[in-house]
This record gives C-alpha cells, structure tokens and sequence, in this order.
C-alpha cells in the first residue's frame, strides 16, 4: 500500500523549502522530491539572497545559513563599446545586522535549507524525478515518481518544480512558454583570490558588491549582465530573451564570452580561474503570463508560478514568500479538512494582495515596452555614454555650450519628439 | 540468513579531480560517496536476498558522523538495518587497525543476531588497498575470497556458497563453507534504481552509532593511529623525466614529423614492411 | 629478542608450475634491496610437485628458496597458502618480505600481515632501504595530488608490501648460480579446507590483448565524449593496436573496464603506446611509464604526459588524429604491407 502524506512538495529550491518547512514544523507530514543528486546541486542563480523574506522564514538565518558576503554596494553600468556610466549606491549600514541582502551559492546554500527543513520534519528524497500528478475524479491525489512502486499519494501537492513546471503544464495550469516570456541566462563561476576581489572592488573581507550592467552587455539587445562577488569567486552571467536572441541570432555563451572579454570587465575577472557553467531560464512573463496557482488538491509557488520580478532581478524572494503563504494556506485547509480549489484558493488571494503580484503589476509592462522598442538598448545607452564623455572632457568648451551640443546630438539623430516619447514610455513601464 | 556489508565513504573522485600543474586536490563541493565496489557489494547481498528470501542485510562502517549518508544510501539499495563506529579513537588507521575495529564491530552485531556472510568492496577507490576485506577474515577466522565476479549457488541448507574468482587470465570456481568473506569486483551485477519505499525508509532511517565503549574486549593500542604499523614517511614528486621531443609546426607537419621520427628513428622498434 | 629479523624474501607465485612475471621481477628488485642491506634473498615457493621450480628461482637471483610441497597446496587458497607462508615468516623471521600486487599476492599478504601484526604497504611502484634505520621505502601513488608517498613500516616485522606487475626488472636469468634449498614440511588436510576449488577456467582473450599489446592506443578525458573516442579505435585499427583508457574514460562509461590502464588497472609495457587526450596523473603515468616508445597529443604544453613522452604534439586531437590515420593508411597502401614491431614481424 503506497504511503499517503499531508503534503508532497515537489522540488527542492527556495520555494519548495520554504513550503514544505513551514508546513513541517506546523506538524503537517511532509514529503519533499528532488530530482538533482541533493538540493541545489542543479541550481542555478545570480547570487543575490534578498534577507527579509528569508528572515521571515528563520530568523537571523545569517549567523548559520553559508553565506558569501553581504552587499553593502550595487551598481548600475550603461556600458558601450568602450566606456560604461555607472551610479550606484553603498552603504556600511548593509555590513551590519540585519543587512540588506546576501550573495549565495545555491549549492551550498539550498543544502542547508533543505536540511534545517529536515530539522522541522520533512522527509526529503533526492535523484527522485515526480513525472506527473496523480489525478482522481479531477482532483490531484498524489504523484508518480520514476521510481519503481513510486506512487505516493498526499492531501495537497505543491508543485516547486521551477521555471519550466512540466507537472503544472500537464495539469493545463499553463502553456509552452513563448519566446519572450523567458530570458536565457548563462553563467560562470571565477574563482579569485579573496584580496584580488577586495581590491578590485573596494571591498573588505565581509563585505560585498553587485554590478548590473545594461547596454553594450547585451550587444544591445533586451537583456542585462551581472558581476556578483562571493567569498572567493565572482559570479557574472548575462541573460536576454529567448526572442531577441534567437532575433539577432545570439549563441548564449558567445554573449557570455563577449562579455567576459569586454574591455569594462575583463581587468576585473583577470587572473582567475573558470570553476563551473551554468545555464537557465529565468520566466519574465511577468505580471501577464503568472499561471493558474490553485487547483483542488495542487497549489503552484516559485518559478513554476512565473513569480519573477525580471527588472530588479527578484525571484528566490518571490519563491519563498509564495512558499510560506502555500503552506499557511494548506495549514487552513488542513484544518477544514478541505483540499478543494476553492479552499486552496485562499493562498490565490494571499498571493494577490502580497508585494509580489504588487510588483509584477507594476512592471508587467517593461519587458514588453523594451522588448518592442530596442532603440532603449541600442541607441540611448552608446548616447548617454557619449554625452558623458562630452560632458567631462575639459577641452576648453564652455559647459552651457557643451549642455547645447549634447542635446542636439541626442535630439538629432532622432528628433525632439521621438525622443521624448520613448521617455514617457520607459518611465510609464518602470514607474 | 545474515549478511553483513562493510561499506566505506570515500570522497568522489569523478568530482574530486587532481590538478596535475598545482599536484593538490581540487575538492570544490565535492561530496563524499558510497565507494563504488561497497554498492555493488549491497546490490548482491540484495541479489541474494531476492534469491533465497529469508535474507537479513546489515551494513557496518567506520567513520565520522557524516558516514551517516552512504549508510542510507545502502538503505536505499536494500539493507535492512545500519551500524556506524565512530569515535576519535579510531582515527588515523591504516588497514591492519581497521580490519580490527571492524572485526570487533562484527563480533558485536553477530552476538545480536549470527553472521553467516560478510562482503566488502574489492577495493576501496581513495586508497585502493584491498587489504581490509582479508584483514577481517583472518581475525574472524573465516575463509576469504577476494576479486569475486559472480556467486553461482547460494545453499543455506548446506552453508555453501559457490563463487567465481577473477584471477590474471580466467577465473577460479570455489566452493566456500559459510561464514566466510567475500569481495566483490564491478562486474558482479548492475545497482538496480531503488524503489520508492526503499528511498522512503532511508530517509527516514537513523542508523546503529556504536564508540569504543559500546564494543567488547578492545585492546585500545591495536586502535587508530596507535594501531597501524605503517606511517607515511615523505611525499615527493616522482623524478621528472627530461622529456622527449616536441614536434612543432602545423598539424600537418607535426603528424609528418611523427611518423618520420618512427619510421627512421626508431625502426628497430616500429617499421613497415 | 629471541633472533633478529634478517633477508629479503620474495613470494614465488606459480600457476601450474609456471612462475608469474612479477615474481620473477621481485627477485630483481629484491637482489638491489639484499646487496644494500647485505643479507640474502630468498624466493618462498608453496605448491604441489613444485621443487623442480627452485633452479629457477635462484637463477633469477635468489641466494636461498623455501619449499613448501603438498598436495594441498596445488591450487592458491587464502586458507592453506597463508598457513605455510606464515609457518616460515615466523620461522625464519625475514625483515622484508615482497609479494606480486596480483589478486593472489594482494589476497596472501593480507592474511599474512594480519597474522603477523605488521605492516603492508599496497600496489608499490619503487621499492628502496634506508640503510642506517634498515627500513624498507616502499613508494605508491598518493591520493592528494600527482604526488608519491613513501610508506614505512618503523616497529614491526617482517616489512611488507605489494609490488605492481611490470614496474621492476627482472635479472637476466644465471643458471650457473648456486642457491640453497630449505624444504619445511606442513601437516594440512583437505578435510579441513572451507575452501574447495571445483575448476580453473583460462580466458586469456580479454585482460591479456592488452599486458601483451605491442603496441596500445590510450585515450584520455580529452577527447571530449564517446563519439570522439571512436577515433581512437580508428587508429588502432589501422596501425593494429589495441585499444585503452584512463580511469575517467572508464568511469565515464566509454570503455569497459578491463582496458584502464594505470594504478588501478593494468600496467603495461608495449613497444609503442599513444597517449591521446591523456593529462598524466600520476595514477595512470604508473601503469605505462616502462613503454619503449610514447607519444603525448595533448592541446595543453603544461601537460606532465610531455614529461614522460618520447614525442610530443601539442595540439587538438580532433584535428591530428584524422589526420595521423589518413598518413599511416596512405603508407601502408604506399608500401603494400604492414606496419611490424620488434619481437613480432
Ligand atoms: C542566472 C540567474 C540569476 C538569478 N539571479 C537571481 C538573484 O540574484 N536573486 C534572486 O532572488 N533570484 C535570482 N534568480 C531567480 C531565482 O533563481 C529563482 O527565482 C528561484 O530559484 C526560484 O526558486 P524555485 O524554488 O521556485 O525554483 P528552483 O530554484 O528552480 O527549484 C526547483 C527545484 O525543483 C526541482 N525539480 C524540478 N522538476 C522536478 C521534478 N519533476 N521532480 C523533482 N524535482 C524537480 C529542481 O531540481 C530544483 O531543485 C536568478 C535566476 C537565474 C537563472
Ligand atoms: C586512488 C586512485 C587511483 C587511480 N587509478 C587510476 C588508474 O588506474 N588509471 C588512470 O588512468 N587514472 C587513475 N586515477 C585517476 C587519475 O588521477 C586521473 O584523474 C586520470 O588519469 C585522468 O584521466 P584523463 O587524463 O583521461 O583526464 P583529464 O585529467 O581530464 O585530462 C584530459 C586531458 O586532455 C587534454 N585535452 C582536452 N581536450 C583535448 C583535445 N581536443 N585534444 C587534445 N587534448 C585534449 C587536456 O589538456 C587534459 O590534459 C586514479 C585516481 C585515484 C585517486
Ligand atoms: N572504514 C571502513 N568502514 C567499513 N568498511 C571498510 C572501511 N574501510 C574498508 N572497508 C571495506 O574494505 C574494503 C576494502 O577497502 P580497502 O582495503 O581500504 O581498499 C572496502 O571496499 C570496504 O568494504
């Protein structure tokens, strides 16, 4: 007779850990799936761990999770060619308790979650894949794992299985993802000595610096960069649409090589030494493309629910937060004794009144906005790099003048209105 | 009929890679595995226990607390139940201190419930000595088979079973009077994909913790570092040899340079005729 | 002490009356180890109607032979051999005793070292005597880097170890030289065995192409995936090679595993041996150091593989091996025959 559980969460990332140890330590018999050799030995991620929601999940998490450094500073690039703008941000009041956010390597770090979720009671299996749900009299009963006899049925699955949710898109939760929907991100991880990275970035030993880079990172295309640094490696990465790479006919690593031989970053990568690759989708749908996260007896959370913020690159926040809320929701239904969509449903409304459908509302237009109008990427960053460049050359120029020049070359190619269009609209996107 | 599988962790070397410039371990998250040639030794006693039911796995190992994980994972293949030895004081032991500790280990699972078999790995991949699997027969005084590649007849009525024997060019054919040790080769089966329920039941296992104090009649000095005859003297780099030739030039050229060299050379040793 | 520990022993393995290599090798090695130290070397021979065997072992450079002859001992048994052999060790207390790192020397010296609460130093490759200390050095692969530790054995004896096939040189034989034969008696009964050997079967067709080969192709990790690796197999075909792999390549799942060559695996000596995508570590640098001929390809200049290679090319081995193949066939069909190699024409 296969075993019946409160809960099966499937997946061990962010989300589904934060599902299956709040419903574990609120007593509910919990199964957890992973399908990689152990949790986060497939997993791919930028690197910045936002503190709040993981806070809310275990309290001063940093005094034991394996962090790398906290960010005390982030910038912005607008590369080109041959030069970059750059703004940012650094405070030391993010160097000290509570911090504001963490780089982290997903290997280590999903480990350790996984374990302290083992802690509260969950059973994690892992080299386990759930191909599909078992459904009853259109309900989800349970799964079907690749293993011999390895039905095993529960109350309420959690589907945790990441971007591409092949369970949620046999239930019909959600279709193929269309080009645009998804960014492609490749990775790598340089290892570099501690005092090369602390000199490079102005950084002491506890503290860290992240880089988002627009503009010439991409070729211009829809799509950022990032240079993250750890303990003793830096991860940088550079993801675009899966449609305007297959536009401009980009091949993934040749954009990550490109980048990593850009003459802005290769001085701070010299010297080390290439550990791992990785590449993987990050949904970007948004707002639009967030699927059906409620059935009876299923509830989606994380990646699989598309809940990615693609503009401040927020997605391991999202996932844990939806994570917590799905369990809070199947704690109450636990207590109706009621599995049905309408009683799962209220993790729906938890979801919807939350900072995170808040905020891919509020942007669920960008990536559509920059996506239609690449002039934001191929002509505006090369433009205000030159504008700097004008701007800060002492040449002898008289600064009102120099002010002149800029404006007409930047009005010029285009015309002032044209200009002041595509202002609006960037604005309108991101506002 | 009770089988005792002595398992060891390892670290894996697949993942583990040696850097050949630097000479040092390269041990980025590399985690610690079941040695290849234990699985295989679980996977038969499995084998054994489909064949004639009635069959009891044990498993036995000696190392940190960590060894915790790849006593699951013998869980996970099909053993039934888990001991560990762990304390300081078996730290540091060559072959001849662990095939003690282990042999009082056995004494005691045995005085919980009788052996008849104990298998082990043919070698263990991060020293590869081969030496403990004999070592514990001779202290138990059973008879040892090394290098088996496959059991032909398991009879428990008669307390025999019938082994091949890999040996240089061939194999022997054995008779062996239960109980008694083997090791097993690679090749004596395939690790199945475990069942659910076995994964189900490793999860949730916590596995038999024994120290020194929990076993009988230990002589202390024949334990660990204490106990091991044999020291690692030096580490060196192995003579560098000069180095022959390189050939240079194009692709092409290095190929015909190569086969120059062979042909006009060193014709004494390859030619065409 | 009652009697001081003295000689170099060395296990004499036969099979039906034939002497393995690697005992004979032993002797070589043994006879430096005795001359160093100044005692004598003796070769330990157990066996049914085996007598007949000690001319040669002493012809191999052994001063004394030890014999054991009895019916019981006609076929290797852990449980028969290691009486006799641990019989004569207490006996005659050698203070080094050297064994063939061959399932059944591996096998012996176990027991015997647990018997005799000593020391056992496994799969050695270079054997030495601090002369001073007298103790042996018995150097293997270290795992830790591409590093050899040096085993020693300080406070026990005999000292032990297992010494791989092929890496020590046997003496040319001298049937002139004189030697002493020391028969024990034994008193064994095959009622008593546990073990009983019911066949021997010979296969020489798989292990045996290769410790034969006169000439191997290896191919390493480098070659990329299992694809790429049918080139060598291409090669050996045409040059009429046999066909090996480093462990990696085996673990990989492209070779079976048989055909590794190195620490773990076999250890050979052909008059050719290409290294190709082979990186050198010292594990596999072990098994095919003695070959007369080697030649690295390997895109990496730092590689160690040029360290040991007679010939090396730097370069892609997706680009040079099409082509090493194409030059081979156009002069094989060039000159209409086959390509020979000392010892077989
Ligand atoms: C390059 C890159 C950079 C990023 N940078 C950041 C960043 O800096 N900060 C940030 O907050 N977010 C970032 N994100 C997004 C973030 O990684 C994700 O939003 C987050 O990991 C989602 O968590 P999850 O638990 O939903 O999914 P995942 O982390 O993808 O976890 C899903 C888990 O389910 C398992 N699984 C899948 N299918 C099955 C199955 N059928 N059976 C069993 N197990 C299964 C997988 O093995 C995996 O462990 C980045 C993403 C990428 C790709
Ligand atoms: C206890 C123990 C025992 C071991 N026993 C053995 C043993 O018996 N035998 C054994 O072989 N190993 C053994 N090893 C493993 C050994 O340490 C090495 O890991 C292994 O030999 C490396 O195999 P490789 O050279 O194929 O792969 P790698 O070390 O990955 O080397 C690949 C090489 O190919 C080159 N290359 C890459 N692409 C190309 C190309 N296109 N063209 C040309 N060259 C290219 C690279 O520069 C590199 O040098 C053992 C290890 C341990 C710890
Ligand atoms: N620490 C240990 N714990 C349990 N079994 C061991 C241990 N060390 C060695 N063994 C067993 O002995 C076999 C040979 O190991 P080794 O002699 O170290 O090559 C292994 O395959 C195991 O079955």
């Amino acid at each position: 007779m296969p075993e019946k559980f409160d809960v099966i969460v499937v997946g061990a990332g962010p989300a589904g850990t934060s599902c299956a140890y709040t419903c574990a330590k609120n007593g509910l018999k919990v199964l957890q799936i992973e399908r990689g050799e152990y949790p986060g030995s497939k997993n791919v991620m930028g690197g910045v761990l936002y503190r709040k929601q993981m806070e809310e999940i275990i309290p001063e998490f940093w005094k034991e999770a394996p962090l790398e450094r906290p960010v005390i500073e982030q910038r912005f690039w607008m590369m080109d060619k041959e030069s970059t703008v750059s703004f940012g941000y650094k405070g030391l009041e993010w160097g000290k308790e509570p911090y504001n956010n963490f780089t982290v390597l997903r290997a280590p770090f999903d480990q350790w979650f996984a374990a302290k979720g083992v802690e509260q009671g969950v059973l994690l299996i892992n080299e386990t894949v759930a191909n599909e749900c078992i459904v009853e009299n259109g309900k989800v009963v349970g799964v079907r794992t690749d293993r011999p006899d390895g039905d095993v049925y529960a109350d309420v699955v959690v589907l945790a299985d990441g971007v591409n949710s092949l369970l949620g898109k046999q239930l019909g939760f959600h279709k193929e993802f269309r080009p645009d929907e998804v960014a492609l991100t490749v990775m790598e991880v340089i290892n570099l000595s501690k005092e090369k990275i602390n000199d490079r970035f102005n950084l002491e030993d506890n503290q860290g610096c992240t880089i988002e880079i627009f503009g010439d990172s991409t070729k211009g295309n829809l799509g950022t960069a990032f240079i993250y640094t750890n303990k003793e490696s830096i991860n940088i990465g550079v993801g675009t649409t899966l449609s305007s790479m297959i536009k401009a006919k980009l091949k993934p690593y040749d954009l990550l090589d490109y980048l990593k031989n850009h003459s802005m970053v290769k001085p701070l990568l010299s010297g080390g030494e290439s550990a791992e690759y990785l590449a993987h989708l990050i949904p970007e749908g948004g707002y639009h493309s967030v699927p059906k996260v409620a059935g009876n007896g299923v509830i989606v959370v994380g990646d699989a629910a598309q809940l990615v913020n693609a503009i401040h690159r927020e997605g391991s926040n999202m996932a844990m937060a939806s994570g917590k809320m799905a369990a809070e929701a199947i704690i109450r239904a636990k207590e109706k004794n009621d599995f049905s969509e309408a009683s799962l449903n209220s993790y729906r409304e938890a979801l919807y009144n939350s900072f995170i459908m808040k905020d891919l509302e509020k942007y669920k237009d960008a990536a559509h906005t920059f996506e239609h109008h690449p002039q934001y990427f191929k002509e505006y960053i090369p433009m205000v790099n030159q504008a700097m460049s004008k701007f800060f050359t002492v040449d002898g120029t008289p600064k009102r003048e120099k002010q002149k020049q800029i404006m007409r070359s930047v009005t010029g190619t285009k015309g002032t209105f044209k200009v002041i269009q595509d202002v609006y609209r960037a604005w309108k996107a991101v506002k | 009929m009770h089988i005792v599988v002595c398992v060891k962790q390892v670290p894996d070397t697949k993942i583990i890679k040696i850097n050949p410039k630097t000479n040092t371990l390269d041990r980025r998250s590399a985690p610690a595995i079941l040695n290849p040639y234990d699985a295989h030794a679980v996977q038969e006693a499995v084998r054994m226990k489909r064949l004639i039911k009635n069959v009891y796995i044990s498993v036995l190992s000696m190392g940190p607390p960590q060894a915790n994980a790849i006593i699951k994972k013998s869980l996970e293949i099909g053993a039934d139940e888990g001991y560990l030895i762990s304390d300081r004081a078996f730290a540091g032991a060559d072959t001849l201190a662990t095939s003690y500790a282990l042999s009082k280990a056995l004494e005691k699972i045995a005085s919980i419930r009788p052996i008849d078999m104990i298998l082990c790995g043919k070698h263990a991949i991060d020293g590869d000595t081969g030496q403990v699997g004999p070592g514990i027969a001779r202290r138990l005084d059973i008879p040892p088979v090394t290098n088996v590649i496959e059991v032909t007849e398991l009879s428990e009525k008669d307390q025999t079973v019938v082994v091949k024997r890999k040996l240089s060019g061939g194999y022997q054919l054995l008779r062996i009077q239960m109980p008694c040790l083997l090791t097993v080769e690679k090749e004596i089966n395939e690790i199945e994909y475990s069942p659910l329920p076995n994964m189900l039941k490793a999860a949730r296992y916590e596995p038999v913790v024994w120290t020194v104090n929990d076993l009988q009649d230990v002589d202390r000095t024949q334990l660990g570092l204490k106990g091991s005859p044999t020291i690692v003297g030096k580490m060196f780099t192995p003579p560098k040899h000069e180095g022959g030739k390189r050939l240079e030039g194009s692709a092409d050229e290095q190929v015909k340079d190569l086969i120059t060299c062979l042909l006009e050379e060193k014709k004494e040793l390859f030619y065409v005729k | 002490m009652s009697k001081e520990y003295r000689g170099v022993w060395v296990f004499i393995e036969q099979n039906e009356g034939e002497i393995e290599g690697v005992s004979l090798e032993l002797l070589g090695a043994g006879r430096t180890l005795a001359d160093k130290l100044g005692v004598s070397l003796a070769g330990v021979l157990l066996g049914k109607n085996v007598l007949a065997l000690c001319k040669q072992v002493i012809s191999y450079g052994a001063d004394e032979v030890y014999v054991i002859d009895h019916p019981v001992l006609e076929d290797y048994r852990t449980e028969s051999y290691m009486k006799g052999v641990i019989l004569l060790a207490e006996k005659y207390r050698p203070e080094i005793f050297l064994y063939g790192a061959t399932p059944n020397g591996k096998d012996l010296a176990s027991a015997v070292a647990t018997d005799l609460s000593t020391g056992l130093t496994a799969d050695t490759t270079m054997l030495d005597v601090d002369l001073e200390k007298r103790l042996l050095e018995a150097s293997r692969p270290a795992f830790g880097g591409n590093i050899m530790a040096t085993i020693l054995c300080k406070k026990h004896r005999p000292q032990m170890a297992t010494v791989r096939p092929k890496v020590m040189k046997a003496l040319e034989p001298d049937s002139e030289k004189q030697g002493v034969i020391i028969e024990e008696n034994i008193e064994l009964h095959e009622e008593d065995m546990r073990t009983k050997v019911l066949k021997i079967v010979k296969d020489v067709s798989k292990s045996a192409s290769l410790a034969d080969a006169h000439i191997i192709v290896c191919g390493g990790k480098g070659l990329g995936d299992q694809q790429n690796f049918t080139l060598i197999y291409e090669l050996a075909e045409v040059i009429g090679a046999s066909v090996g792999g480093t462990r990696d390549v085996v673990e990989a799942g492209w070779l079976p595993h048989e055909l590794q060559i190195g620490q773990t695996g076999e250890t050979v000596t052909p008059k050719v041996y290409f290294a190709v995508g082979v990186s050198g570590a010292i594990q596999h640098v072990v098994g095919m150091k003695n070959s007369d001929i080697i030649i690295a390809i390997n895109k990496d200049a730092s590689a160690p593989i040029f360290d040991v290679a007679t010939y090396g090319i730097v370069g892609d081995a997706l680009v040079i091996l099409p082509k090493l193949i194409q030059q081979f066939k156009e002069i094989l069909t060039e000159k209409g025959g086959e390509i020979s190699y000392a010892g077989k024409i």
